[in-house]
C-alpha cells in the first residue's frame, strides 16, 4: 500500500500538492497550524488507502514536505 | 518491503526554505539537487554559484560548496572557477531573470559565446521578486508590476526579452531548453532537461542553460494555484517550451 507522510513543521499550505493529486485525496487541514502559523496539508485517514503512490504531490511541493513510500 | 518512491535529496540541507508559499524557486532547488544526486556527482566536487535575488540564500540549502556572486555576475564567477579548478569540478549557476537578463545580460551572453563548460539554471518568473515586484526585462506585455502599474506598455517599456531564443543563436551555446513548473508532468520534464544540461558539462561539451518558467505568487498577486494556471495560460504562449539549441554532436 502506498503511504504519504508530511513533515508538517515546514508546510506552507500553498495547496500545490492538493491540486496535483490525480485522485484528489489531499486537503489543507484548516483546524491545525504549525509553528510558522500555516495550516498543514494532509490526507484524511479514510482516504489513505486510495493513494496510488504516483508522488505527483511530492513532485509539486516546493518545500520537500512530502515523502512517499510503496 | 517498503520502497521509497519519493524523498528529499541528500544534496539538500535540512534548512527550511525562506521562499514564499508556492514559489517555484523551491521546486527548482530540489530538481538541481536530485539531478546531481542521480548523476552520482561527488559532493566534494560541486560548486554552486548563487545569484542576487530571492535565491540569494541558496548557499544555505545545497549541501555543497557555494559562492554568492555580485548581481548578474554568476556566469563570470563560474567561468573563473571552472577554468582554475578544471573539469574535475562541477560548477552550476543559478540565476533569476532580473539577475540574468537585466544587470547580468553581458555576462551570460559572453559565457555562452565562449562556450564555457558550465550549467546555468535560469529562473524566469517575469518579475523582480526580492525587491518587491518591479518589472523585469522578461515581464509580459500588459503585466502589472510596481514599476508598470497600468501594465507593461510597448511604447514606454519595449518588448520582453526571450533569452533562450537569443542565446541559442550563439555557436558557443551547446544546449538550451525552456521548461515549466506549472504541473507535475512539466516538473518531471524540467528535471530531465536539467539532467541533460548537467551531463553536457560532465562530458566537457560546454555551455548549457535551462530556462525554468516559474511562479512568483506573492508579486503576481495570485494564489499559488492561480499562479501556476497563469504560467500555463499566459506565460507559455509568449515563452514557448522546447529545445532551442542542441549542438552536443558538434562539440
Ligand atoms: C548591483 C545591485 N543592483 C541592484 C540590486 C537590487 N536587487 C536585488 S535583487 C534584484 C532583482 C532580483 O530579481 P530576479 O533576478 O528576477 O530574482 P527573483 O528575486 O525574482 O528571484 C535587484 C534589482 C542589488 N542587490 N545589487
Ligand atoms: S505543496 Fe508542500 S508546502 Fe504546499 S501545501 Fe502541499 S505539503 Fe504544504
Ligand atoms: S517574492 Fe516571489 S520569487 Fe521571491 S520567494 Fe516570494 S514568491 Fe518566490
Amino acid at each position: 500500500m502506498a503511504k504519504v507522510t508530511f513533515n508538517e513543521a515546514i508546510c506552507k499550505a500553498c495547496g500545490l500538492c492538493v491540486e496535483a493529486c490525480p485522485k484528489k485525496l489531499l486537503v489543507i487541514d484548516k483546524s491545525r497550524v504549525n509553528a510558522k502559523g500555516y495550516n498543514v496539508a494532509t490526507i484524511p485517514e479514510d482516504k489513505q488507502s486510495e493513494c496510488v503512490g504516483c508522488a505527483s504531490c511530492a513532485v509539486m511541493c516546493p518545500d520537500c514536505v512530502i515523502t512517499v513510500t510503496r | 518491503m517498503e520502497k521509497v518512491v519519493f524523498q528529499k535529496s541528500n544534496m539538500l540541507t535540512d534548512a527550511p526554505l525562506h521562499f514564499c508559499p508556492g514559489c517555484s524557486h523551491g521546486i527548482a532547488n530540489r530538481l538541481i539537487a536530485e539531478c546531481m544526486e542521480e548523476l552520482n556527482i561527488d559532493k566534494k566536487n560541486i560548486v554552486g554559484i548563487a545569484p542576487v535575488g530571492c535565491a540569494v540564500f541558496n548557499y544555505n540549502y545545497f549541501d555543497v560548496d557555494m559562492i554568492e556572486a555580485a548581481h548578474g555576475r554568476a556566469p563570470a564567477v563560474a567561468t573563473g572557477l571552472k577554468r582554475v579548478l578544471g573539469n574535475d569540478k562541477f560548477v552550476f549557476v543559478y540565476q533569476g531573470d532580473g539577475d540574468l537578463a537585466s544587470i547580468g545580460a553581458a555576462e551570460i551572453i559572453h559565457a555562452a559565446a565562449r562556450c564555457e563548460n558550465i550549467s546555468v539554471v535560469f529562473i524566469n518568473n517575469g518579475i523582480y521578486g526580492m525587491t518587491g515586484g518591479q518589472m523585469a526585462p522578461t515581464s509580459l506585455l500588459g503585466q502589472k508590476s510596481t514599476t508598470s502599474q497600468k501594465g507593461r506598455d510597448i511604447g514606454r517599456n519595449g518588448y520582453p526579452v526571450k533569452m533562450s531564443e537569443m542565446l541559442a543563436q550563439l555557436d558557443g551555446a551547446t544546449y538550451i531548453e525552456r521548461v515549466s513548473t506549472h504541473d507535475a508532468a512539466n516538473v518531471r520534464k524540467a528535471k530531465q532537461a536539467i539532467k541533460t544540461a548537467f551531463k553536457c558539462q560532465l562530458e566537457n561539451k560546454g555551455f548549457s542553460m535551462i530556462e525554468v518558467l516559474s511562479a512568483c505568487p506573492t508579486n503576481w498577486g495570485l494564489t499559488p494555484v492561480k499562479a501556476m494556471e497563469h504560467i500555463k495560460n499566459d506565460v507559455i504562449p509568449y515563452y514557448p517550451l522546447g529545445v532551442f539549441a542542441d549542438r552536443r554532436n558538434e562539440k
